[in-house]
């Protein structure tokens, strides 16, 4: 249930402006893949093109290549809407539909999309999903309430079963982090963890305990300044990232001497 | 380096108590009712002003003795805010008492459920029965047109328009939105009178001239309440591998529903009162015509005016057409309202 990407020489424009340039990159099944680097150095713009959510903003286009087993994610047949459905992403801000309840909210992508379930198969998945997103506990007797009734650290949780209820190969997280405050940051980093023997997981931070704790691979995204492009940099196992990178800037990111 | 401290919060020592503003209200018209009675005579208009300017002052100035210059502004602005509020409520409130007042004499089940067949002079009998059912069917036609007009064009502008058709829509709308409802009355009455001949009279006409002026009104308010549905509901949904069409219906239309209700529910209130170009359309009747596409029509809005031109008794019916027409507009808000409570995005924290 999860696939290797392998993407090469990726440039990402918006409108005219060169965002994103020359990415070669592999992403591992069934491990934690974390994208670190400066504010504005294009990660989650990187991000968004593996599961063609660039294609959402006016202007957004790519070049070069993004391969998920065998399949090139930008060829002209497939259709983006497929590509979600294997590559799901969970956002920086949580955002739950808040006309739905917390179970709705969780069936949304079997729901939203028209597809028939029974009773009993939806109350199955809600609870399985919940409970892979370390939520089910604190909710389960709430089940009908409003999803937007949570708090953010729980909401962000919701999101995550969401994400994981349609099955995806992969899953995307852009510093799903970053609104929590520590206990909900550490639930979730446990679940990130968890989720690993399933998913190829591919996650943005700022923080770099985080990509410490939870990463298997770490990718250092740097930019030489405004209107340049943001590149990626080196990319090694987690443990070589942090104790002895290759490059001097990656060093100097890491332990905080930059710029 | 010394750093600013910031200032110590102000505390207030001596409070008013609690009955003090109604108090100084009170005298405050007893001292205006007073000075009016010696110098003039006492007008309520006159009553009204004069008590709000020495509240206003006595209040501060009590405040300012009393509780200090900070409270006293405090109180000068609740003052000031609550004088602007009643003073946004005069015409709504007396609309109503009148329309209410001089309507009710008229209103009754027969003046609802007779029309004006075989009444002349002074007789005190008739209704609007007709008129009513004809505005029924001339605003009930322009909506049929208006409202998935407008709302399907709202969709295609915020969605998925781009580029110049997008700013022509944009432009064409916000022309057609100033157009005078005369105008729009003429057209409608033209483009029957080129296709069907200027023997041809129905509802028909009257609901296509206040379609037009309806679309845009329509377009507007959907447009704006597709707006505020949050970009990243959309992302969500994409995420989850939903493909755009239903991401719009089931997302962003549902998020937003309860806003493009009330909106719909303005643009009728909007063109239901409408009086000029169904004069000039549909013109006036004296009976019920159950017909939509051929023959006179009366309307609620042409049967005030023919009444109350009329004068005499007829002036009667003519505000009990009146209140029928605000009783109609208030019953469509309601369901809008309720409507809205139901949809509404539930347990915003
Ligand atoms: N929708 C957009 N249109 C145009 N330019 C954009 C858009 N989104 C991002 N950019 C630009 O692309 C570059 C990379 O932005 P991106 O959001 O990917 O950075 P980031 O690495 O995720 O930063 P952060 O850590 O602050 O989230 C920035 O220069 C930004 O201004
Ligand atoms: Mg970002």
């Amino acid at each position: 249930m999860s696939k290797r990407i392998d993407i090469s020489d990726l440039n990402v424009y918006y409108g005219d402006f060169l965002a994103v340039e020359g990415v070669h990159m592999s992403i591992e099944p069934r491990s934690v893949t974390a994208l670190i680097g400066p504010s504005g150095c294009g990660k989650s713009t990187f991000l968004r093109t593996l599961n063609r959510m660039h294609e959402v903003i006016p202007g957004a286009r790519v070049t070069g290549k993004a391969v998920m087993d065998g399949q090139d994610l930008y060829a002209p047949d497939i259709d983006p809407v497929e590509v979600r459905r294997q590559v799901g992403m969970v956002f920086q801000r949580p955002n739950p539909f808040p006309t739905m309840s917390i179970a709705d909210n969780v069936l949304a992508g079997v729901k939203l999309n028209n597809r028939r379930i029974s009773k009993a198969a939806a109350d199955e998945l809600v609870e399985r999903s919940l409970t892979g997103a370390n939520l089910w506990n604190e909710v389960k007797d709430r089940l009908e309430k409003p999803g937007s009734s949570l708090s953010g650290g729980q909401q962000q949780r919701l999101c995550i079963a969401r994400a994981i209820a349609v099955q995806p190969q992969v899953l995307l997280m852009d510093e799903p982090c970053s609104a929590l405050d520590p206990i909900s940051t550490l639930a979730i980093e446990e679940l990130v963890h968890e989720l690993k023997n399933d998913y190829t997981i591919v996650i943005v931070t700022h923080n770099m305990q985080q990509a410490a704790r939870v990463s298997d691979r770490t990718g250092f995204f740097n930019i030489e300044g405004t209107g340049k492009p943001g590149r990626l940099i080196e990319m090694d196992d987690t443990t070589t990232m942090f104790s002895s990178p290759a490059q001097q800037a990656t060093e100097d990111y890491i332990s905080g001497r930059f710029g | 380096m010394s750093v600013l401290a910031p200032p110590l919060p102000v505390r207030r020592s001596r409070k008013l108590a609690r009955w003090a503003p109604y108090a100084v209200l009170a005298g405050s018209a007893a001292f205006s009712a007073g000075l009016l009675a010696l110098l003039t005579t006492v007008t309520i208009a006159g009553l009204f002003a004069l008590t709000a300017v020495s509240y206003a002052v006595a209040i501060t100035t009590l405040s300012r003795v009393v509780e200090g210059p900070r409270w006293a502004k405090d109180r000068l602005a609740t003052a000031l805010v609550t004088l602007a509020f009643l003073l946004a409520l005069i015409p709504l409130v007396s609309l109503l008492a009148i329309v209410v007042g001089d309507g009710l004499g008229g209103f009754s089940w027969d003046f609802l459920s007779t029309d004006m067949v075989g009444v002349f002079g002074s007789m005190t009998s008739g209704g609007a029965l007709h008129a009513i059912i004809g505005t029924v069917y001339v605003t009930g036609i322009a909506s049929l047109v208006s409202i998935p007009l407008g709302i399907f064009t709202a969709i295609y502008l915020v969605e998925y328009g781009q580029g110049r058709l997008k700013r022509g829509i944009t432009l064409l709308v916000d022309v057609m939105t100033g157009i005078p409802s005369i105008v729009a009355g003429l057209f409608a009455y033209t483009v029957f009178l080129v296709l069907f001949g200027p023997a041809y009279k129905s509802a028909l006409i009257g609901g296509v001239a206040l379609a037009v002026l309806m679309t845009p009104v329509v377009i507007r308010s959907v447009e704006e309440m597709l707006r505020l549905v949050p970009n990243e509901l959309r992302e969500a949904s994409y995420a989850l591998g939903v493909p755009k069409w239903l991401t719009v219906v089931k997302v962003v239309l549902r998020t937003s529903v309860a806003g493009i209700t009330t909106g719909v529910m303005i643009a009728i209130a909007r063109v239901i009162g409408e009086t000029a170009p169904l004069l000039m359309t549909v013109g006036i009747a004296q009976n019920v015509n159950w017909d939509a596409f051929d023959g006179r029509i009366a309307t609620l809005p042409v049967f005030v005016y023919r009444q109350y031109a009329q004068g005499g008794v007829a002036a009667d019916r003519a505000w009990a057409g009146a209140l029928t027409l605000i009783i109609i507009v208030m019953l469509l808000n309601l369901i809008a309202r309720l409507v809205s409570r139901y949809f509404a995005p539930k347990g915003a924290r």
